[in-house]
């Protein structure tokens, strides 16, 4: 497969994957359309979308890249008391915990030197650090039960954990948006 | 003890690429939260632009990782030649596949929304901006995977590590621009809703 660098080669490989999580994002664009109103009332929430997406996503995808190479290595084993395992889910929700309130913030900050913020500061952070505490804990979850898929049936982590964590994240991205922003509004 | 150390290195390793994609993403919001008149004027379009920026991130990602290793396994050269056949046929099977999937998800979203009765602009509007934006964005993320992995390479750094955030950062900026762009220019030709 590497070495075919064709359309027809690249394509084969590629499209059939693609496809399926293209219509796991249309999921996704569901949700958001279900809380459209929200979104264009509250436009810092729009500001919110793109950023909570993409950083649960990266959250999901490194810890799924980290764990497929300790996989490859052998230095991980499926026991709570796992190193690698324990470590990385602690290092991902730790960077959840520094890099949320930023969002938060620096939405509400640009919202408010373009357009004026109609939500409060302090109602952004909210909005923004729940969201990322509960994605950085459902990433690691959904890593551990992918990674944990790929290996009972044989697969190699890499080709199917990757694509389906960084998908499924961009989902629960705006599912927990979406939640958090019920709950506080 | 070990576990603090295997979390303080994870942590280390990850944060500069997030803080980049932060960055980008709070850009694109910035444009998205600035085109409310346009996702108005367009029913339907908020629900694709997830599926559209996911797949700037797969297509390009992959086209990254495809160079990256190529280069690693001495297939391609690390300068730009638009006669390389393995080059032209990475680059226009990530541009085909982009824009097909663009298609298949407004194509998707109209279907969808019709089946529940919700409002949503007319198919060909839809498939029209998504087609526009994937092309466009598809050029652009293209030239930059193209350039940040060779450059990187020739300067000694492994590409690997630089496809990931270069591709979420500019894939989430460059798609929402993009799709402002192509909205307006659809809606200018009267493909309005």
């Amino acid at each position: 497969m590497t070495t075919d660098w064709t359309v027809r080669g690249i394509t084969r490989a590629m499209l059939p994957v693609l496809l399926v999580m293209t219509m796991v994002e249309v999921g996704s664009g569901l949700v958001l359309g279900s809380f459209e109103a929200q979104l264009y009332r509250y436009p810092t929430l729009l500001v919110l979308v793109p950023v909570t997406i993409g950083t649960a996503g990266n959250l999901g995808s490194i810890l799924a890249s980290r764990l497929s190479t300790a996989f490859h290595l052998g230095t991980f084993a499926f026991e709570p008391t796992d190193e690698t395992l324990a470590g990385n889910a602690v290092a991902t929700v730790a960077l959840a915990v520094t890099l949320f309130p930023l969002v938060g913030a620096g939405a509400w900050l640009l919202q408010s030197l373009l357009g004026g913020a109609q939500l409060a500061v302090g109602t952004v952070l909210w909005i923004s650090l729940a969201s990322g505490i509960a994605l950085a804990v459902l990433a690691v979850a959904l890593t551990l039960g992918a990674t944990y898929g790929a290996y009972r049936f044989g697969l190699d982590p890499d080709d199917v954990v990757i694509p389906v964590v960084t998908n499924t994240c961009d989902v629960l991205g705006v599912v927990v948006l979406f939640a958090v922003v019920q709950i506080t509004l | 003890m070990s576990v603090i150390r295997v979390a303080r290195e994870a942590y280390a390793a990850a944060l500069p690429a997030l803080s980049a994609s932060l960055v980008g993403g709070l850009v694109a919001g910035l444009v998205l939260g600035g085109m409310q008149a346009e996702l108005q004027a367009v029913p339907g379009l908020l629900v694709a632009v997830p599926a559209l920026l996911a797949t700037r991130g797969n297509v390009y990602g992959s086209l990254g990782a495809r160079l990256s290793t190529g280069l690693h396994q001495g297939l391609i050269e690390p300068y730009v030649d638009a006669g390389d056949p393995r080059l032209r046929g990475a680059a226009a099977a990530a541009l085909a596949n982009g824009m097909l999937a663009s298609g298949v998800a407004a194509a998707a979203v109209f279907l969808i929304l019709t089946a529940l009765g919700d409002a949503v602009a007319p198919l060909a509007t839809l498939v029209a901006i998504s087609l526009l934006s994937g092309l466009l964005s598809g050029i652009a993320l293209t030239v930059v995977v193209v350039v940040v992995v060779f450059t990187g390479y020739r300067r000694g750094h492994d590409p690997d590590s630089l496809v990931g955030p270069v591709v979420t950062t500019t894939g989430d900026v460059f798609g929402i621009a993009f799709l402002l762009l192509s909205v307006r220019l659809v809606l200018a030709a009267g493909g309005g809703g």
